[in-house]
């Protein structure tokens, strides 16, 4: 049994990387249809073989184990293999991955339908999942720190795909670098966890942990715990990846990767692998109070400051961006004040509306010839009913709508509420205190922007019927010159006749979505016994760790204040009416705040200034210090010093030397003269 | 007084010096050059045939015959040069002759 459950992992684990490596080599070759076809078909494979996988360990009664597949490094006591880790973290992390991936390569064979470099795109699709499945099935950092990488990768060439674009491969770069920001703390920590432990296998490091509690280390004459300072710089990574507040920036300009790419690494799947490591080292953090202080605030800080941001962008995407960030804030102070099962679900079930959500905008920009800007729309829902619908189901979900005490609500009801009650549950502390107001408030704002977004696109007067005309000039910084290359080449050779009416997408992009909205409306309900619910303990299995102290999710379900469990939904409501009333009842109102410039809106519309702040503190002074290597360093002392001086001698000396050759006969024949006489003496020296 | 060796190399000694001179400090003509190699040439020649006497050997006589017919060669291809240089620049100042400058 355990054998074939090992082939099974296995062949869903490498399934997609074989589809890239065909599709990425031979798919010029192979033409369209037939790179499409490999990649989603094994894709798809992947899919059914995880879930699979995810069945049998948790109904099934499969017991965790690891597959090894293939040795990496054996040096000394370092040791680390290529293998494949099924607990309940990576089985649940398995299926969340392979199915939003299937659905968004099925999606983009409608959504990419008119793009020339069809084979890359669904090549890298492919080698994103692999890196991603060898990230969530690491047993040993070495390999955790290889598919982090390799998302990174992935997400640095899809967000690049049309590189023609400058904006697009400046905001490919952007996250790039922000990343290896984030990734030089994940190295530092893997090195430190190294040096405390002499390991970097989970298996062996976790039991160990316990044990080394006490431990510090001294540095600059202040001592650190050594566990805190592993853990923060972990989590360091995770900030990076995850988008949380300081490192984030790289986020909102990933959109301008192709959207199918939006949902899958940008939502759904590549920003939660911080939230899914931090799970994943629960035995480190559970001993890291520090850390664990630290997670929580910054968690809670990018929940708020992120919605604050959306409800002022304009950009369909970017609304989402923000959105995103926002709700990985939410998933980061959930583990950081102990309820790690609650940040998983919400990391699950987010999944699942956060991909609609983002396919639902892809199909709303597909219909309206990629016109992203939300003040060019509106009056939409006749036009593309059904994405209307899921749109809605995707906006109710995120808002976490549903009954208290009962079973009955949306996804995100079951585990935003969860994690909205277990910061409640450790309001005794500072951090919990804060992250519960914070996540009350964010939870106003995400509902305001959620449906502020539905309004904008779906609701109120066509804003695209008069300015049809000059909308591919004006999308998002797009270069109309350029169209054989980017997502323009749709608006020109478009058959549906030639008014420029909003049409709704094929069945191929509908598809995904609508089974990605019945996973946005039951994925809470099915699955919140068995993530949060009374079945949780069985679920998790060892995977989880919680302190013996520990009781945030116990407590969680406890509570008896009824204002804790009726606060998000009052909030939610509250941020429903305030959307309808400004975007729908009042539409000129948000028009007039707008216009009158106020500091606050101007804030927040130009993201708390951190770009800007950004460009000055680290852009301008890597620009004086490269300037400073370059010009003083490299040019003035080094090439003058070296090649250059070498070259100007030459120079000098050779000029020297040809005012000897004058030209006149007789010079040369008296320095002959000069030399026969000279070589005379000294022969005549010699004899004598 | 008799007339010995050493007269004849100082005779020689002093053409030879002539000669050299003749070539490094003239500035106008090239014919001036030409006329200095065979005063160098007969300053040798000189030499040549008072060390035969001297020495009783006939050596140095045949190869004054020798330097002779040399010069008579070279002033031939030197003057043949000199037409040719006259032709093509219309001048034979030394000073203008610097075409071999680097």
């Amino acid at each position: 049994m355990l054998s074939d459950m090992s082939t099974v992992v296995t062949l869903a684990v490498f399934a997609p990387i074989v589809g890239a490596a065909i599709v990425g080599g031979f798919g010029r070759w192979l033409g369209n249809i037939p790179s499409q076809a490999i990649t989603t078909g094994l894709l798809f494979v992947a899919c059914a073989l995880s879930w699979f996988t995810f069945i049998q360990h948790t109904w099934g009664g499969m017991e965790d184990f690891t597959v090894t597949v293939l040795p990496f490094i054996n040096i000394d006591t370092f040791h680390s293999a290529w293998s494949i880790r099924i607990d309940a973290l990576s089985s649940t992390m398995l299926i969340v991955v392979t199915t939003v991936s299937s659905l968004v390569h099925l999606y983009s064979w409608g959504y990419m339908s008119e793009d020339p470099s069809r084979p890359r795109f669904f090549a890298y699709l492919s080698l994103f999942t692999f890196a991603m499945l060898m990230l969530v099935t690491a047993a040993d950092f070495m390999q955790l720190f290889f598919g982090w990488e390799g998302v990174g990768l992935a997400s640095y060439l899809l967000i690049g795909f049309w590189f023609q674009k400058e904006s697009a491969s400046s905001a490919a770069i952007k996250a790039f670098v922000v990343n290896r920001v984030g990734d030089f703390g994940f190295a530092l920590g893997i090195m430190t966890v190294y040096w405390q432990f002499g390991t970097i296998n989970f298996h062996e490091l976790f039991p160990m942990i316990a044990s080394h509690q006490g431990q510090t280390w001294e540095f600059l004459g202040q001592s650190f715990s050594a566990l805190d300072l592993a853990a923060f710089l972990l989590f360091i990574g995770a900030m990076g990846k995850s988008a949380q507040f300081f490192l984030h920036t790289w986020l909102p300009d990933a959109m301008e990767g192709p959207t199918p790419v939006s949902a899958l690494i940008h939502a759904a799947t590549m920003v939660t692998a911080g939230v899914y490591m931090v799970c994943l080292l629960s035995p480190l953090f559970e001993y890291a109070p520090v850390a664990k202080m630290i997670v929580a605030y910054i968690g809670a800080i990018t929940a708020i400051f992120a919605a604050s941001i959306g409800f002022t962008q304009n950009d369909i995407k970017r609304v989402i961006a923000y959105s995103t960030c926002s709700q990985l804030g939410y998933m980061f102070f959930a583990a950081g004040v102990g309820a790690y099962q609650a940040a998983m679900f919400h990391l699950f079930t987010h999944a699942f509306f956060k991909a609609l959500l983002f396919l639902g905008a892809g199909s709303v920009i597909h219909g309206m010839h990629h016109e992203q800007d939300m003040r060019k729309m509106g009056g939409l829902w006749k036009y593309l009913p059904i994405t209307y619908g899921v749109m809605t189901i995707g906006t109710i979900a995120i808002t976490g709508l549903g009954i208290p005490e009962t079973q009955f609500g949306f996804a995100g009801f079951f585990s935003k509420d969860a994690i909205i009650e277990s910061a409640w549950a450790a309001h005794n502390t500072p951090q919990g205190l804060f992250a519960f107001i914070m996540g009350i408030a964010a939870a106003l704002l995400t509902s305001f922007y959620s449906w502020r977004l539905i309004a904008m696109t779906f609701h109120g007067k066509k804003h695209w019927e008069h300015a049809h005309d000059d909308h591919h000039e004006v999308i998002d910084g797009h270069d109309a010159s350029e169209p054989a290359h980017d997502d323009h080449a749709h608006d020109d050779h478009h058959g549906h006749g030639h008014d420029h009416k909003p049409h709704e997408s094929p069945w191929v992009m509908l598809v995904p979505i609508g089974l990605l909205a019945v996973g946005a409306v039951f994925a809470g309900v099915a699955f919140a016994p068995y993530f949060i619910g009374g079945h949780a303990h069985e679920f998790w299995g060892h995977a989880i760790f919680t302190a013996p102290t520990n009781h945030i999710m116990h407590e969680a379900h406890e509570i008896e204040n009824m204002w804790v469990k009726l606060a998000p939904l009052a909030v939610t409501l509250i941020g429903m009416a305030l959307a309808w009333y400004y975007y729908i009842a009042k539409p000129n109102l948000p028009k007039k705040l707008a216009a009158n410039d106020g500091p606050i809106y101007n804030f927040l519309y130009h993201k708390w200034y951190f770009d800007e702040i950004y460009q000055v503190i680290f852009v301008k002074s890597a620009k004086i210090l490269g300037d400073f290597f370059w010009k003083v360093l490299d040019v003035k002392i080094i090439d003058n010093l070296g090649p250059n001086g070498a070259a100007w001698t030459a120079l000098k000396s050779a000029k020297n030397l040809v005012k000897t050759q004058t030209g006149y006969v007789y010079h040369y024949a008296f320095a002959m003269f000069l030399g026969v006489v000279g070589l005379l003496t000294y022969v005549f020296w010699l004899v004598h | 007084m008799t007339i010995d060796l050493v007269h004849y190399l100082t005779v020689s000694a002093i053409l030879f010096t002539i000669g050299v001179l003749g070539i490094f400090l003239n500035r106008r003509n090239i014919i001036i050059i030409l006329m200095s190699l065979e005063l160098i040439l007969l300053s040798t020649n000189i030499n040549f045939v008072a060390f035969s006497s001297y020495l009783h050997n006939v050596q140095g006589q045949i190869m004054a015959m020798f330097v002779l017919t040399v010069a008579a060669a070279e002033a031939a291809v030197g003057l043949a040069i000199l037409v040719t240089f006259f032709r093509n620049r219309g001048d034979i100042a030394v000073d203008d002759a610097s075409m071999m400058k680097g």
